[in-house]
């Protein structure tokens, strides 16, 4: 094949996954309602979307907010104003960090075990099996799954930032000796609940929906072969990193940017 | 029984001229066949020449690029998503591969059709369940997962779910495979049982020669998508067809081709 033609056949495959993409979305969606009626499957991906993330998510938010205090604190130094540590790492924390990082931890550690357990079950015709049963695979196994990873992220999010926040104080009060009182006074007093927080929560449900789909829609568009799960588990990281990343400077400027 | 006689015993399941490919490899090029009602009949025929195929049409998975696939009288490709799920519902099916849900252990995948579609009492399904597996010989091992089973274990366990639903047509991909001579004995007993004494009509996808001259009541060979050979086992062990001797008595020579299309040996390993 010639590379114009090459070009062209990338061109026409990736337009036609990205319609794919979408009327799967569509229909997952309207699948989603009725995942109220049956809770106990809901509750079960929420147990291994949501509650199996929390240890990586909390440890690496400690992590983060540590690091954001002993950074932080250096530089603020220099100017007298140490005492705004705690705006510091909340700010960043709450508008950035918490949901970015929460999204791309998401996708590796749920998002990739969401992509190979579909991909998995088509591998082993599981899937066809539940259609031959008159039982819909986007109602049983999908939109669970989207649902509870929709729900999952920004309340991951959240905690991600409230440890991060905690790290700070350790490091920032307990280490470097700040404090105490100022550090959360400060941040009390310059930390918005619709400015900074509910900017931040809406990145991380923005966030968890993209997530949350690019891992179902990988799962079940997957070739169902070894081979195949393997390389769709890799897009559904790639190409997570690259849509939230994405989405992240485009809502940033929408949101902090005055564009 | 001649294939007139066929068409006029009322047929549940019948396929006129249908043709399919997958992507330009035609896998069946206009076949005819008629299941009639509650009777065992039987698809063979060489590995890969379309019989699950075969079995994925009926049941509306694939879609005939051309000729009809007619199921209790309605157009299968014809019918929408609701239509095709109503239909589905009275069909059970082996797959080849058992296809068992990994995530819940033997008992629940045979509960699982019951949970779905009837509004049964816990104690109730669990009555059915607990039959179900006691007729393929498994009912001790009904707190196992899937994980935990052999393959022949597995198969048996997906043919206590296919048939949870009491269905009007069941459809049984390799059912002898992998099982020892016993169970075999026993599957196939079950097999007509469960025929006769439901009125059942069964669709039987198999290579294994005794067993299938021993159940069925009519036989179809297909090989390189067609039809080359059908009767009741009695009609076909006397044939003196040279595909369906083949065929029958497992020669290795013959007309039927045993390799997926290539081109030539010699010129293929002098290349
Ligand atoms: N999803 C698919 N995509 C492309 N080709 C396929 C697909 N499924 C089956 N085929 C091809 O169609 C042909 C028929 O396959 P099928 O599974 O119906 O064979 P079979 O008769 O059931 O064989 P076996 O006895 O080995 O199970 C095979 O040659 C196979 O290569
Ligand atoms: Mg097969």
């Amino acid at each position: 094949m010639n590379p114009v033609r090459r070009l062209g056949r990338a061109g026409l495959n990736f337009f036609e996954r990205l319609g794919r993409g979408h009327l799967f979305l569509l229909r997952v969606l309207l699948n989603v309602p009725g995942q109220f009626l049956q809770l106990r499957l809901l509750a079960t991906q929420l147990y291994s979307v949501g509650v199996l993330s929390l240890l990586i998510i909390g440890v690496s938010g400690l992590t983060v907010g540590m690091v954001l205090g002993l950074q932080g604190y250096y530089t603020l130094v220099d100017f007298g104003a140490e005492e705004s540590l705690g705006q510091m790492v909340a700010l960043s924390l709450v508008r950035e960090l918490g949901p970015v990082l929460t999204a791309l931890l998401f996708a590796g550690r749920a998002g990739s075990a969401l992509t190979a357990e579909i991909g998995l079950m088509k591998v082993t015709e599981q899937l066809p099996a539940m259609e031959m049963m008159a039982v819909d695979p986007y109602r049983r196994v999908v939109a669970p799954r989207f649902l509870a990873g929709l729900i999952s992220l920004p309340l991951l999010a959240a905690v991600f930032s409230a440890i991060g926040v905690l790290g700070g104080y350790f490091v920032g009060v307990g280490l470097l000796g700040i404090d105490g009182g100022a550090f959360w006074s400060q941040m009390q007093s310059k930390v918005d609940f619709y400015d900074d927080i509910a900017n931040g929560v809406v990145k991380s449900v923005v966030f968890g929906f993209v997530a949350t789909w690019i891992a179902v829609f990988e799962g079940y568009d997957a070739v169902p072969t070894t081979e195949g799960v393997s390389r769709a588990t890799t897009r559904t990281v790639v190409h997570t990193a690259f849509a939230v990343l994405g989405l992240d400077f485009i809502l940033t400027a929408l949101m902090f940017g005055g564009i | 029984m001649t294939t007139q006689s066929l068409e006029t015993a009322e047929a549940l399941v019948e396929l006129r001229q249908v043709s399919f490919g997958f992507g330009g490899r035609k896998v069946l090029d206009g076949v005819d066949l008629f299941f009639p009602r509650g009777k065992i009949t039987t698809i063979m025929g060489p590995s890969g020449t379309g019989k699950t195929t075969t079995l994925r049409l009926i049941t509306g998975q694939l879609r005939p690029d051309a000729g009809v696939v007619r199921v209790a009288g309605q157009e299968v490709s014809a019918l929408d998503h609701a239509g095709l799920f109503r239909l589905r519902k009275r069909m059970g099916m082996m797959f080849q591969s058992g296809a068992l849900f990994a995530d819940l252990d033997v008992f629940e995948n045979v509960a699982f059709p019951l949970r779905a579609h009837t509004d049964l009492p816990e104690s109730m399904i669990r009555d059915v369940v607990l039959m179900k597996l006691e007729a393929v010989g498994l009912r001790g091992a009904s707190r196992l997962m899937p994980a935990a089973l052999s393959a022949g274990m597995a198969r048996r366990v997906a043919l206590a779910r296919a048939v949870a639903l009491d269905p009007m047509l069941m459809m049984y991909d390799e059912p002898f495979t992998g099982q020892d001579p016993i169970t075999v004995g026993r599957v196939m007993k079950l097999i007509r049982e469960l025929n006769d004494n439901l009125g059942l009509t069964s669709i039987l996808v198999s290579h294994d020669v005794k067993e299938i001259m021993a159940i069925s009541d009519f036989v179809y060979i297909i090989s390189q998508g067609r039809v080359i050979g059908q009767g009741s086992p009695a009609q076909l062990q006397r044939s003196d067809s040279p595909w369906i001797r083949q065929f029958i008595r497992g020669e290795r020579e013959g007309p039927a081709a045993f390799h997926y299309p290539a081109p030539d040996y010699v010129e293929d390993l002098l290349a």
